[in-house]
């Protein structure tokens, strides 16, 4: 089985700037993968080639199997693309722009698909409305439901939650991930950090236009973040045992680093063992965005 | 034509059975459309899409430019008609129609494939059609075919105002179209090569005000060359514009400033060389995939 997409040494220079250098990176079918990095990373760069909006400069880009450049044609009948700007088109209706889109895949009589994108996305009651008189959180979902009038195998999303609110929000991911279980794979940009971590089994982190980090998140949260406990303690005194798992120390707090969370047994025993009585604990769990953070300084 | 207009190609929408349940699996593209894919829909819906886009503007796409051109016709032909007659028993008004009908043909259609595509660029809606599976050839042939159609309406709405003004035969109705034809497809190229090129509405507008405005209005419309110094005749000569003025006289008088073979060959090489260096640039991605 082809992976759903696959990118190959891809450099992209422009005029005086060498956006990507060297992106080598795979996210196989039924994946929900997110693409990380800081504004100006080379994420939306990656996108444009792979949908065929921009060309590599050199290296190989396939989705479901199909060269982006050579296949075109299949390439974009697997791709649907969510693109990070709000745009539309002034002269029509959400409709006559799913029509059209459908049309544009070869699609003819596409309507059934149309209605259950447009209930889903709750977009019923705005079909015959102007693209341009909606909200921008509608035009959003007008958008998405554009990239998936010809249901592709593979959505790309970029930024699909920016400047969007709570609701849509989760009514959004709700709608992707169950396009993710019926069998779609799904990569994502975002600056939400959470959204990630919740959703994407797996992550790649780039910078500067070089893949940083690339495993599961599961990985990524194992291994560059530790579980930390915030301890206030009287006597404010840590017991010799303990000293190798301080991390630091402020306002007569004490900050142990946790490997695993079953460590915090251990911790507390050897508290009672001192005769040190705990007055207020505080556990933080690591997140992704902590070990993006980590990762993006060490890079 | 109401703004809820639906294409004749697509069915009223029904309601789907699925809507509301959020079990059914949609099915992956390949599984099942297969017979729905259509390898001309892409073409065929780019090219309704552009007709649709400048039929709901009408006013100002078809109207007001038939209007303009009526104008030209009411003030000239009074001033004129009693002091020039070009050709011998073609009243001024009638010698003018012509010119006129072509000269806002050509208008329009390099209007149609340059206004759609800056607007597009501008507002970045063209990756509507950058994303699809649409080929190059496609792109070119919607854009043109929609350019016709838009310098056909507004050259119908020209030529049967000014019928009713000025009754006059169609010696050669052949001709006339052929002219039409090509030189209508020739400015809608041009168009798709100006929009292309232009990186804002300024230097699009200044395509349209400096090249393709004054090559119209000095191509003949208002006079026969054989009117001019010896000079200027010459520059009129280079004039593309002139050959398809003259032509497409010729198609309603059976008389011309030149043979309409002659003219109609520069014409179709005018509209092929346009062609082959839209299709060029439309292929290399000029300005359209970076």
């Amino acid at each position: 089985m082809s992976p759903a997409i696959q990118v190959q040494q891809v450099h992209k220079r422009f005029a005086n700037l060498h956006a990507l250098r060297g992106v080598d990176m795979a996210v196989e079918q039924g994946e929900f993968f997110a693409l990380l990095g800081p504004n100006g990373a080379g994420k939306t760069t990656l996108i444009n080639i792979l949908a065929g909006l921009s060309r590599a400069t050199s290296g190989n880009c396939a989705v479901m199997g199909h060269d982006v450049v050579a296949d075109y044609r299949e390439t974009r009948r697997s791709l649907g693309v969510v693109p990070q700007e709000l745009v539309y088109d002034a002269f029509f209706t959400v409709r006559e722009m799913l029509r059209f889109q459908s049309g544009y895949f070869g699609l003819k009589h596409n309507d059934a698909w149309i209605d259950e994108l447009l209930h889903n996305l709750g977009l019923e009651d705005r079909a015959n409305t102007y693209t341009r008189t909606l909200s921008g959180g509608m035009k959003r979902r007008v958008l998405v439901a554009q990239a998936l009038v010809h249901r592709p195998p593979v959505i790309v999303l970029d930024e699909p939650t920016a400047g969007v609110d709570v609701e849509l929000r989760q009514s959004l991911w709700s709608f992707i991930k169950r396009l993710n279980r019926d069998g779609h794979t799904i990569m994502l940009t975002t600056h939400y950090l959470e959204e990630a971590e919740t959703l994407c089994s797996r992550v790649a982190m780039l910078k500067q236009g070089e893949i940083v980090a690339l495993d599961t998140t599961r990985n990524l949260l194992g291994a560059h973040a530790t579980t930390e406990v915030r301890l206030k303690l009287a006597p404010p005194r840590l017991p010799e045992g303990l000293r190798a798992m301080l991390v630091g120390e402020e306002d007569g707090c004490f900050r142990l680093a946790l490997h695993r969370y079953g460590e915090l047994e251990a911790v507390l025993a050897a508290l009672r063992m001192a005769g040190v009585e705990v007055m207020d604990m505080e556990v933080s769990k690591p997140d992704l965005e902590d070990v993006f953070l980590q990762i993006m300084e060490a890079a | 034509m109401s703004r809820e207009h639906v294409p004749a190609s697509f069915p009223s929408p029904q309601p789907s059975p699925a809507s509301g349940g959020g079990s059914k699996r949609p099915p992956l593209a390949g599984e099942g459309l297969g017979e729905r894919v259509s390898c001309m829909t892409g073409l065929w819906t780019l090219f309704y899409k552009e007709i649709l886009r400048f039929w709901k503007v009408s006013l100002q796409t078809i109207l007001s430019p038939v209007v303009t051109t009526l104008l030209y016709l009411l003030i000239f032909s009074h001033v004129l008609e009693a002091h020039i007659q070009v050709y011998p028993g073609v009243g001024y008004a009638a010698f003018l129609i012509p010119g006129l009908v072509m000269m806002a043909m050509l208008q329009n259609a390099f209007s149609n494939s340059a206004s759609s595509l800056i607007q597009s660029k501008m507002g970045g809606s063209i990756v509507f059609i950058l994303l699809p599976p649409l080929a190059y050839w496609e792109f070119f042939s919607a854009y043109v075919a929609a350019s016709v159609v838009r310098g056909a309406a507004v050259g119908l709405g020209v030529w049967l105002s000014g019928y009713w003004f000025a009754p006059h035969a169609i010696v050669h109705p052949g001709w006339m179209l052929a002219f039409a034809l090509a030189g209508c497809a020739a400015l809608g190229a041009l168009g798709i090569v100006s929009a292309l090129w232009a990186e804002n509405y300024d230097q699009l507008a200044a395509v349209q005000n400096f090249v393709i405005m004054p090559l119209t209005f000095l191509s003949g419309v208002f006079y026969s060359i054989h009117s001019l110094p010896p000079f200027w005749q010459g520059v009129s000569h280079l004039n593309p514009f002139f050959y398809m003025i003259d032509g497409f006289r010729y198609g309603f008088f059976g008389v011309s400033d030149i043979s309409p073979w002659i003219s109609l060959s520069i014409v179709s090489g005018a509209f092929l060389a346009l062609s082959l260096a839209t299709l060029w640039l439309l292929k290399s991605g000029y300005k359209l995939r970076s």
